[in-house]
This record gives structure tokens, C-alpha cells and sequence, in this order.
């Protein structure tokens, strides 16, 4: 073959000396670095503005402790279980004693659970993760292969309405998207159960909880999809408009490598960083569909423990769920890097 | 080997490459497309703002609780059928479309105002100003807002004034950054120079040159925020932690109906939860076609 001028890695070097080929693990090392050391401060100010807030609130925890016996219950004692709770020292204080505890696996105990925090997270996270990595999966799967098919037969009926719903379906609020699971497959055609993890007095085996997964994996799935759909199909779009398509076409190269093999990779690039930024988005779908498909989660417990004003619980969940977003946002962009030589990692 | 592919405009058959973007946007048919979905959006809000505001109003039944006539399936006297209590859904319905569209209305101004001033004076004064409002911003923004809200919620509950405070204190931070953006742009502009020439100060330059300037972009971003306060006060209402159970939200409506379902009694969710959608779909709808027709340019900053 004919040499003209510098290949790519040539000029690469020649443009950027310091960035050599074998320097991509060490860029996203950097990257890795640096989110890690962003993430240590906006960690400790969710903390603290959670902490805030609760030191503002007009609710006294002590009801939440005593219930109504508060009323039975002598000013001493009340005084002594303010006191063993810390509720009767400064905020800031107990802010210190609280991100302490942290640091050595003491994150105290829920209130409203009656059990240490600890115990409730690592109870109830796996079946958050079973369900919010299953619902994503469906996702992906899904409108990966539909916004390609509704991409590539532009105009066509199956694009018509894969737009139209999606559109529709941004409107539809995870919620009202289970109860209406709930009433067609579970009520109307009786084909799944409408909820928890197993049926009432079974036992904890495979079968029953993908029998169980199903309906709420599917809603959060659902709910996810629109966004993703649409999101293909457009860039999909754009990507078949780029030169290196049209260099394919001219090529004569056939029509299922051109969109497979030339426009989707560069169409799935931004796809990635998608994904990644929509950790918000499924924590939200996977509170709602918990809470509906009285999923054992940690997002369901959130709401229990927002009803029962618990608060240590409620810290730390939503340190946990603020986590879970920079850790989506830091894999969306180390894959990014990693699939797209051309990405200067800028953060 | 080489199959050369004629490019025309007649129907293409199977497996032959085809135009791509028929429908761009300043094409007559994009336009066409856009201008007639504009129509059916303002159509669809208009029906329903006013329906929302008229039915309540007007409606023969008073809504009262009934335990004679529970869960009654849709009929003549009762176009959306009653729920568990005997209440009449349809006025029901038309009334928490209402409190719904208020509360949203009021959080969203909640957060359009708080986040002009954070976004106006962290484009205006920058440096380490800018710097620490933006992180901040950032920080509040990588946690979800529904868990922010719930917290809220959570620490003061059952009252309006939560979950205004709720939806407003953590969908500012995109007001923020559109509006800090524009006023970074502003900032360039030659009648600021001809007002500090003329030796006007900081907060008469804010005053006077900055906020009328990034109404426009505010209020646009206000717009798109309204569909996303919509979807918050009603999921927090539905989790039994938003609004008082006086006020029927579309929210509290559909939390009511949820053991419903499970008795069969479909249209105690099926027309509040309809509603809420044909709201939700029309004034997003209009709010990206305002956008579309402003900036085209800021499609994808502005797209929440």
C-alpha cells in the first residue's frame, strides 16, 4: 500500500507528544483519580445539607421513638432517651460523631426498622441491584434494537410508532406505568403475581423470585426506555448522514455492514455517556416501582423511612443513591475512553 | 462485484439506502410537523385548564362521600365512576388536575427565581463565586431529585408549603446553569461596557442589564421545569408524603385507588391518571416547541 503523509498514530504523537498509545490506561487512572477526589466533597456536603435540614425540621425524632406512649412516658425518661439518642446535643457535633461512625462502619440505627443501618442496607441492596440491573438491561437490550430497526427503516410503519409511543410514553409516570402491569398481567390475565418476593408462606428459591421479577423489571424497563429509544434512533440518524457512512455506501458495501459495522459504533459513543447520566432516573423509577411492587429493597425503604421521619436510615440512603449517580457518571466516562480513542479526558 | 446504487426519490424498495433526515427542522414538512403539534398542544391545554377550572365549579354532584354508591363503575351519573368513599371521580378528577397544576405552577416559580439568582450571580461576579456556586450546583444535581424531595418531605410533612419547598429547592440548579450561561454571553456585550463606562455599579448593571435579559431563557426553562414539577408533587402525593389528604391532588387520587386496583375498580386510576397524562404530554409539547422556535441552537442544554 502507498504511504501518504502520517497515519493516525503518527500524528497523534506528533500532536499531542505527551499522549502516547499505551497512555489510555493511564488517563483513565487520572480520571478515576480525580472523580474520586471530586466525589469526597460533594458526598460531605449532601451530608451535611441532609443533616441541616433535619436540625431545621419542626419534627421532634422523639415522637417517631415513643409514638403515642410519649404521652405516658415521665420528663426524666424522655430526657434520658433524648440524651442516649444525641438528640440533645449540637448539630454540628453530632454531624462530626455521625461522618466518624462512618468512617468506621458505624452508620447507627434505623428508628423506624429497629436495626442497625448497616444491617437494613446490605439486606435489602442486593434485591435493589437485582431489580434496577435487570429493569436497565431490558432497556438497553430493548431500544438498542428497536431505535436501530426504527432508525434504519426511517418513515416505516415500526418507526412511526416506536416514535409516537416514546413520546407518549415520557409523559407516563412509573407509577400509573405498574399499576397498569398490575391490573393487565396480574388481575386481567393472571399470568404474574402482583407483588413482593415470593408468594405469601414460600420459601426464598430462584423460581419464585424471577417469577416475582418480572412484572416490576419490565415497568422499570419501560419506564427507562422512551429516552433510550428515541435516543438511538436519533443519533443513529445524524450518524448515517457522516462522511465515513457515505464513504461506506460509495464503496459498495452492503447495506447490513454499512449500519451495523460503520454508523452504530459511532452512533452508540454518546449512547454510553446516556446510560451513564440516567442513574437518576432509575433510582427515582426503581422508588416508585419498590414502593407499588412492595419490592424488599433499599428504595422502598426509603419511603418507610421518609413516613417514620427516620432519619439516620434516610442519610444514608441518600448518600448511597448520590454515590450510585457519580459512580454512572465515572463508568459512562471510563467506557467512554475506552471505546473512543479520540476522547481527551477532560472530566 | 461493485453494485452501483442509483440515489432518486422515487418509493425505495427493500434493503436500498434511502435521504435520511426527511423532516429537518426549517423544511417545509418539519415546520408543517412541528406547527401542527403546537396546535394540538395549546388545543389539548387550553381544554384542559379550562375544564379544570370550569368542572369543579359547575359539576352537578357535589363530590361528597357517599358509602351507597362505592366503586362504581363509569355511568351517566357518574362519567369517571366513584372510589372506595362513594366520591364522585369526575369532579374529583378536574379538581386535583387543578391543585396539581397550582402546586406545580408555584414550585416551578420557586425554583425559576431561586435559580436566575444563583445562575445571574455566578455568571456576573465569577472567580471563586462562580466557582463555588457551580459546584455547588453540580452537588445537587448528582442526587436524585425525588430522593432530595422525599427528604424534604420527610423532615417537614404534610403540609403545601413541603413539598413547594420540596420541588422547588431541588430543580433549580438547571435554571442556574442555563441562566448563568446566557449572562456570561451578556457580559461581553457593548452597552455593559458603555454602563460601567458611564460608571454605573455592580447591582444597577445586575438590575437594570442582566435580569431583563435572561427573562426570556428563565421563563423557558421555567416552562420545561412545569412537566417535571407536575410528575414530583404527584409521585410524592402517591407515596402518601406529598400534600394533606384534604387536597386531592392527581397524586393523593391515584395513592387512594391503589388497593382499588386489586379489587378490579380499573377507573378510580385509569381518568385521574389520564388526565394527568394529556397534561403532562401537552405542556411539554408546547414547551419544546417554544424551544425549538427560540434557540435551536440550545436543544440539547435545555432538554431536562
Amino acid at each position: 500500500m502507498e504511504r501518504r503523509g502520517l497515519d493516525t498514530e503518527e500524528l497523534r504523537s506528533a500532536v499531542w507528544p505527551a499522549r502516547r498509545a499505551g497512555s489510555r490506561s493511564a488517563a483513565v487512572l487520572w480520571l478515576v483519580l480525580r472523580r474520586v477526589v471530586w466525589a469526597v466533597p460533594v458526598l460531605l456536603l449532601v451530608s451535611l445539607g441532609v443533616f441541616l435540614l433535619a436540625a431545621a425540621s419542626p419534627f421532634d425524632p422523639i415522637h417517631q421513638y415513643y409514638g403515642v406512649r410519649i404521652y405516658d412516658a415521665s420528663a426524666a425518661d424522655v430526657a434520658r432517651v433524648r440524651a442516649e439518642l444525641g438528640l440533645d446535643r449540637p448539630v454540628l457535633s453530632r454531624f462530626w460523631e455521625w461522618l466518624s461512625g462512618l468512617f468506621s462502619g458505624d452508620l447507627g440505627v434505623s428508628r423506624s426498622m429497629r436495626q442497625p443501618v448497616v444491617e437494613v442496607v446490605t439486606q435489602r441492596l442486593p434485591w435493589t441491584l437485582l431489580l434496577a440491573g435487570t429493569g436497565l438491561a431490558l432497556a438497553v437490550v430493548f431500544s438498542l434494537v428497536v431505535g436501530t430497526v426504527a432508525a434504519w427503516r426511517q418513515g416505516g410503519w415500526l418507526d412511526r410508532a416506536v416514535t409516537a409511543l416514546g413520546h407518549a410514553l415520557e409523559g407516563v409516570p412509573p407509577f400509573v406505568l405498574a399499576l397498569l402491569a398490575i391490573a393487565v398481567f396480574s388481575l386481567g390475565l393472571g399470568w404474574l403475581p402482583v407483588a413482593g418476593l415470593t408468594d405469601a408462606g414460600s420459601s426464598l428459591g430462584v423460581g419464585q423470585v424471577l417469577e416475582h421479577l418480572v412484572l416490576p423489571a419490565a415497568v422499570l424497563g419501560v419506564s427507562q426506555a422512551p429516552w433510550l429509544v428515541l435516543h438511538v434512533r436519533q443519533s443513529l440518524l445524524t450518524a448515517l448522514t457522516e462522511d465515513h457512512v457515505n464513504g461506506a455506501r460509495a464503496r459498495g458495501m452492503g447495506e447490513r455492514i454499512v449500519v451495523l459495522r460503520h454508523a452504530l459504533p459511532t452512533a452508540l459513543l454518546p449512547f454510553v455517556a446516556l446510560i451513564g447520566a440516567r442513574v437518576p432516573e432509575l433510582v427515582t423509577g426503581a422508588v416508585l416501582v419498590e414502593e407499588v411492587f412492595s419490592w424488599p429493597g433499599v428504595a422502598s425503604a426509603v419511603v418507610t423511612a421518609a413516613k417514620a421521619a427516620d432519619y439516620p436510615l434516610l442519610a444514608v440512603l441518600t448518600l448511597l443513591a448520590t454515590a450510585a449517580v457519580l459512580l454512572g457518571s465515572l463508568l459512562a466516562d471510563v467506557a467512554a475512553i475506552l471505546l473512543d480513542p479520540r476522547v481527551a479526558t477532560d472530566g | 462485484m461493485v453494485e452501483l446504487r442509483q440515489h432518486d426519490s422515487s418509493p425505495t424498495r427493500k434493503g436500498e439506502w434511502r435521504d435520511v433526515a426527511r423532516s429537518r427542522a426549517g423544511t417545509k414538512r418539519g415546520r408543517g410537523a412541528t406547527r401542527s403539534r403546537t396546535r394540538l398542544s395549546v388545543a389539548v391545554l387550553a381544554l384542559l385548564l379550562l375544564a379544570a377550572v370550569l368542572v369543579p365549579w359547575l359539576s352537578p354532584s357535589t363530590g361528597l362521600v357517599d358509602y351507597g354508591s362505592v366503586r362504581m363503575p363509569p355511568a351517566p351519573g357518574h362519567p369517571f365512576g366513584t372510589d372506595t368513599s362513594g366520591r364522585d371521580l369526575f369532579t374529583r378528577s378536574w379538581a386535583g388536575l387543578r391543585i396539581s397544576l397550582l402546586v406545580a405552577a408555584v414550585s416551578t416559580l420557586v425554583s425559576t427565581v431561586l435559580g436566575s439568582v444563583v445562575g445571574t450571580v455566578a455568571g456576573s461576579f465569577g472567580g471563586w463565586t462562580d466557582r463555588l456556586l457551580m459546584r455547588l450546583v453540580d452537588a445537587v444535581n448528582s442526587v436524585p431529585h425525588l430522593l432530595l424531595g422525599i427528604v424534604i418531605v420527610a423532615l417537614y410533612r404534610g403540609t403545601v408549603l413541603a413539598v413547594v419547598l420540596s420541588i422547588g429547592l431541588t430543580h433549580w440548579a438547571t435554571v442556574a446553569r442555563v441562566v448563568r450561561s446566557e449572562v456570561l454571553g451578556l457580559r461581553e456585550r457593548p452597552y455593559v461596557d458603555a454602563a460601567i463606562s458611564a460608571g454605573a455599579s455592580r447591582w444597577w448593571i445586575l438590575r437594570r442589564h442582566m435580569l431583563p435579559a435572561v427573562v426570556p431563557q428563565a421563563s423557558l426553562s421555567a416552562v420545561l421545569l412545569v412537566p417535571h414539577a407536575v410528575f414530583h408533587e404527584t409521585a410524592l402525593s402517591f407515596l402518601g408524603l406529598g400534600l394533606p389528604p384534604h387536597l386531592a391532588s392527581i397524586g393523593n387520587i391515584l395513592g387512594d385507588g391503589r388497593e382499588a386496583v386489586l379489587l378490579g375498580a380499573w377507573w378510580i386510576v385509569a381518568f385521574p391518571a389520564l388526565l394527568l397524562v394529556a397534561t403532562t404530554l401537552a405542556v411539554s409539547g408546547l414547551a419544546a416547541a417554544w424551544r425549538d422556535r427560540t434557540v435551536p441552537a440550545r436543544r440539547s442544554e435545555l432538554t431536562l
